[in-house]
């Protein structure tokens, strides 16, 4: 369990003062002067030794994406910062707590990290319905500007402007370039990568796009060294992480942890034990709804971090945990969550325009059991079809869960089937009936 | 350079291919949809995934350029696959996607024959569905007259939103909604108002956008296909006419990367209907006061009758828009050897070709506008004398290297410009150098210099056209390699007329004299129905349609269309091409050359030739450079210093406004054009265009 010395979000349950004062209480814009002083190749450089990985979801590391930045402008464009905090994921709700609770980690993260990469300007575009969360954050971004911790003229000494910027609502809009299209006023559709962001993104300036939780703990990680991050966890999976459990625990909530807890540690310490006991688990969402399920028999020994969740042919994601018992109808919750992709595809590109709705309906047939069973098979290779044939990778999410399902709660799904086409060949008095089993072949 | 396997085959590419290009450089077939070669890349519709070694998932390879693959461990070239077992599986994914909500139309849809995804689907689809849900259903939109629509055939490419907003310069199209709910649509249903919206139905890949005169007419295999050029504008862009029987079903563009690339303007496309209402198809001769249908004999006799004693300097002819180089020769002869020098088109006064080529013509060619870092324009409206020419100059001005100023109409010509006055003082003022944009021609390494029909078509328009030849020459706009001055004119027979000297002779009248009170007794009009022909002269008219100039004649003897016959039209850039014949002329009308062949017999004054061979022989031996079709005879430059020096009188107040009012309705043809005139109807906010 995590030390509550090695806590980066201390205030996450906004018990204290979410104001600068409060923050600075924390350690906020603690020596960030001084960070600065030593330079953007040390600060790039300690960000790749501390071994970040992304927080948004890919696990891309950190400290690399920045160094994909030009060192200079050699034709006079800018470069841009932008952090995404459109958090839509279903199960996901890490990124709204720190806006919430703890703004000026953010502030504190964009001024450096745009001072890493050489950006002036940040945009954080917040999603449409974080109506609080922007709130919170605009007054500290204008406390931030007020105490000339941020701005043209500021005490750090590396002009930077940071403006708040929001969307309407679409979960696309957190794709990468989604967003950056969104930023620039257009239609929210992903864009053909290459160029990739870092050299052709907003405004056709080099950009990064990064999590807000990334953002978010890099000032701890400067100030108190990558080794201090890096000696936690395991390797290649080190540092602290917002973990959400939501479903069917005693306690849902957003915690801090050590990557790399065992999931059972998790739950039983933070989430307060499965609802009616371990043994009523059925599977579980690891990291939002993108992710594989994971049976409840893979979930004993589950490590969560990126490999520990690969090991079981899922992936951490932005560790949203969903938990399921064995009250949960299982295909109907991973048809709401094909509903949900479907709803959310932005149209633009084939496989995923027509498949997610495909899918969908093949799904919503089967959670009643009314299809056949070589549709499973069938709905399977259409999964396939849309995995890694789209533009981003809406189309690769909507496919995976239904993998997942497939993989793993075949025989229920058959089983529905059975139920069915049974219920369809017995008549009203329960009697079999030659011209109903005829018709449902 | 850039070295690549393509399907085990070596080739070197420019770095700046996407593997799209390297793979057809390699023989390769990339089915596509979404990408068009003259739009920009959308990468949507995935249909042209081929496989790189190395990476995990197919590229899309209209997306992804050549320098963006990595070479092999050892640097070997990157290797791509178009063929492998992963490509076709991730295509037939794809097509699958795409039929799925297709609707299974293909026997009552006019794109069926000529549909990309039908063809594609015999390659990549499945000969049956697996998709046992409902299919999508989409409300069809209201796009206009010409263009019909059929959404639930949309695959949602999105080549024609990018084909309104880039080439059109229109962004009146769009995609609303998201995820399968996605629509094609236009803003609140309204009609486009581009001048080149016909090419939407060849840009659509399936049959969602299709021809809306042509709806359920014919199909693609059963039309026989002649090849042409066309002359509702004096560009000459290059069509297809599709014939089925005697009948001309519709027009299509040809690919001509001089001209026209692969676009035609609406006029040009749907001008169809006009070539089969109002036609005439017998002679008439007017007695007491009334048309009367005759025979051609009788016909002849009576203009014999007329000319009997009439004197040479009495008679006159003037050749009208659409006439063929080979009619207007023979008039032109009968007209020689009946002692007349009067001689005029209507449209030409302002020219005098004895000064050399380059006085009137479009001196650094339609393709040569990509080369052009400054452009001026007087006195025209090119979007409506040559919609084509204008998508060109947009073309250049959006890689934002040519900048554009304007003197006379203050129109939305689908591109910005500085727009410096109306009035012949701007255009003074600009050529004493008063004007800011003067610095820019200076400064300029190719300006071009543009005279339209604003200019042209006054009766100061000689004048006017040297001054804008001065300032050509002053700004340093005709030099070694570059002549930047160029006439845009707005008819088809105007260069040709001048090439072969249809103008007035020595002593001879111009148009606007002719046609004054008492200055003929017989007047030959070769299908000039623009001019208000006079009240008192024995007017013998040769055309195609009842129109303005068959109302006033007193003989009609009936012609061809230009679909009708096979006859060489110059373009405005000096570009000779030849017309084919794809149709018969209705009834008992003929060709033109041969009706004054015919008539010059029962006049006495036989013309030496039985045959077009024949005529074209005599044609090229006195203008030899007609005899290279498809090429521009090289203009001597030294034509515009003799029309600078030469000036030109007095010039008037009035502002260069171009004459062309109505795009939809500039000649013969288009008036008899119903679809023409709802077209016009529609431009002009006579019609509401909502969604009915």
């Amino acid at each position: 369990m995590l030390d509550d010395k090695d806590r980066i979000f201390r205030n996450l349950y906004g018990q204290g003062d979410w104001g600068l004062d409060g923050a600075r209480r924390r350690g906020s814009w603690d020596g960030t002067k001084a960070i600065i002083e030593k330079g953007r190749d040390w600060i790039i450089n300690e960000m790749k030794t501390s071994g970040l990985r992304g927080r948004g979801g890919a696990g891309f590391p950190t400290g690399m994406k920045w160094s994909f930045m030009p060192k200079e402008s050699t034709d006079g464009r800018p470069s841009y910062l932008v952090v995404n905090a459109d958090e839509s994921e279903p199960g996901t709700c890490k990124d709204r707590e720190i806006m919430r609770h703890d703004p000026h980690l953010l502030v504190e993260g964009c001024l450096l990290a745009g001072f890493a990469m050489g950006a002036k300007v940040c945009y954080i575009y917040v999603r449409g319905e974080f109506i609080r969360e922007r709130e919170h954050l605009q007054a500290a971004v204008d406390q931030a500007y007020e105490a000339k911790l941020i701005g043209q003229d500021n005490v750090h000494g590396w002009p930077f402007e940071l403006y708040v910027t929001h969307g309407a609502g679409a979960y696309i809009c957190g794709e990468e370039t989604a967003l950056l299209e969104s930023l620039e006023g257009k239609k929210g559709q992903p864009r053909l990568k290459p160029p990739f962001p870092a050299n052709v993104g907003l405004y056709g300036c080099p950009t990064t796009v990064n999590n807000v939780e990334s953002i978010a703990v890099a000032p701890d990680i400067l100030r108190r060294g990558a080794a201090w991050f890096s000696s936690i966890g395991r390797p290649n999976n080190v540092g602290t992480k917002l973990f959400g459990i939501s479903g069917h625990v005693n306690t849902p909530c957003v915690v801090e942890e050590a990557m790399g807890i065992p999931f059972r540690e998790l739950i039983e310490k933070h989430g307060g034990g499965i609802r009616g006991g371990w043994d009523n688990l059925l599977a579980i969402i690891p990291g939002g709804a993108s992710c594989p399920l994971i049976p409840a028999a893979d979930c004993g020994e589950l490590i969560m971090d990126f490999d520990g969740t690969r090991a079981v042919k899922s992936s951490l994601g932005t560790a949203g945990v969903i938990v399921m018992d064995k009250s949960t109808d299982v295909v109907a919750a991973i048809a709401r969550i094909s509903y949900f992709f479907k709803h959310e595809s932005c149209g633009q590109c084939t496989p995923c325009r027509e498949g997610t709705g495909w899918m969908w309906r093949v799904l919503s047939r089967m959670v009643e059991g009314r299809a056949h069973k070589r549709e499973i098979d069938m709905l399977l290779e259409v999964t396939k079809q849309v995995e890694g044939h789209t533009i981003c990778a809406l189309g690769d999410a909507a496919a995976w869960p239904i993998q997942g399902l497939i993989r793993a709660f075949r025989p229920e799904i058959e089983r529905r089937i059975d139920d069915f086409s049974r219920r369809a060949t017995l008549d009203d008095q329960g009697i079999l009936d030659p011209a109903h089993m005829a018709a449902a072949e | 350079m850039i070295k690549l396997i393509v399907d085990g085959k070596e080739i070197e590419v420019p770095p700046e291919y996407t593997l799209m290009q390297a793979c057809e450089a390699a023989g390769a077939e990339i089915p596509r949809f979404c990408y068009h070669e003259r739009l920009s890349i959308a990468g949507n519709c995935r249909m042209c995934l081929v496989e790189v070694k190395g990476t995990p998932k197919p590229v899309a390879s209209c997306a992804w350029g050549v320098r963006d693959c990595r070479p092999g461990p050892k640097g070997e070239p990157p290797e791509i696959s178009t063929r492998s077992p992963m490509v076709k599986k991730a295509r037939e994914g794809v097509m699958e996607f795409l039929l799925i909500n297709h609707p299974l139309d293909c026997p009552i849809c006019d794109q069926g024959g000529e549909c990309d995804l039908q063809d594609q689907a015999m390659g990549y689809g499945a000969d049956t569905s697996r998709f046992a849900e409902n299919k999508r259903a989409v409300e069809d939109k209201y796009l206009g007259v010409l263009v019909k629509t059929s959404m639930n055939r949309c695959i949602q490419c999105t080549r024609c939103v990018r084909f309104a907003s880039e080439i059109c310069g229109v962004p009146e199209m769009g995609l609303t909604g998201r995820g399968e709910d996605v629509e094609i649509t236009t803003y609140l249903e309204s009609a486009l108002t581009s001048e080149l919206q016909g090419n939407l139905v060849d840009i659509c890949p399936v049959g969602a956008l299709t021809s809306k005169p042509y709806a359920f007419a014919a199909r693609p295999w059963e039309l026989g296909k002649t090849q042409s050029i066309d002359v509702m504008d004096a560009v000459g862009s290059a069509i297809r006419v599709d014939t089925r029987g005697r009948e001309v079903m519709r027009i299509l563009p040809r690919v001509n990367e001089a001209v026209n690339e692969e676009w035609i303007s609406d006029k040009t496309r749907h001008i169809v209907d006009g070539l089969r209402t109002q036609r005439l198809d017998r002679p008439y001769v007017r007695e007491n006061g009334k048309l009367r249908a005759a025979t051609w004999s009788e016909a002849f006799a009576a203009i014999a009758a007329k000319l009997k004693d009439v004197k040479g300097e009495r008679i006159g002819a003037i050749a009208g828009d659409l006439a063929a180089v080979e009619d207007m020769f023979a008039l032109q002869d009968l007209m020689t050897r009946l002692g007349s020098a009067n001689l005029a088109t209507e449209t030409t006064h302002a020219f005098d070709p004895s000064l050399g080529r380059a006085s009137y013509i479009f001196n650094p060619t339609i393709a040569g506008i990509e080369q052009a870092d400054a452009l001026l324009i007087i006195g025209c409206n090119p979007r409506k004398e040559a919609a084509v020419l204008n998508a060109r100059i947009r073309k250049r001005w959006r890689t934002g290297q040519m900048k554009i100023a304007v003197i006379g109409d203050h129109a939305e010509l689908t591109y910005k410009y500085d727009y410096l006055g109306a009035g012949v003082d701007t255009l003074s003022e600009l050529a004493a150098g008063k004007q800011s944009f003067a610095d820019v021609l200076k400064g300029a390494k190719n300006p071009i210099v543009l005279v339209g029909a604003g200019v042209t078509a006054r009766s100061d328009g000689a004048a006017l056209l040297a001054m804008a030849a001065k300032l050509a020459t002053d700004i340093g706009a005709i030099k070694d390699g570059w002549n930047g001055f160029a006439v845009l004119h707005s008819a088809a027979s105007s260069v040709g007329a001048l090439d072969i000297g249809f103008v007035p002779g020595e002593g001879g009248l111009t148009a606007a004299q002719m046609v004054g009170e008492g200055a003929l007794d017989v007047m030959f009009s070769l299908g000039a129905d623009e001019i208000k022909l006079p009240a008192d002269a024995f007017v013998v008219y040769i055309g195609t349609h009842g129109d303005r100039g068959a109302h006033r004649a007193d003989v009609i003897l009936p012609g061809a269309a230009y679909t009708e016959k096979s006859g060489i039209y110059v373009n405005t850039e000096g570009r000779v091409q030849i017309a084919g014949r794809a149709a018969f002329p209705p009834g008992e009308a003929r060709e033109d050359w041969a009706i004054i062949r015919a008539l010059s017999d029962a006049l006495g004054a036989t013309l030496p030739y039985d045959s077009l061979v024949a005529l074209r022989k005599a044609l090229t031996e006195k203008v030899p450079h007609l005899l290279r079709i498809d090429q521009i005879e090289p203009a001597d430059p030294a034509a515009l210093a003799a029309l600078a020096r030469r000036g030109g009188g007095a010039i008037g107040k009035a502002p260069l406004l171009s004459p062309i009012g109505d795009f939809y309705l500039t000649n013969p043809i288009a008036r008899a054009s119903a679809v023409m005139a709802e077209c016009s109807r529609v431009a002009s906010g006579q019609i509401l265009t909502a969604a009915e």
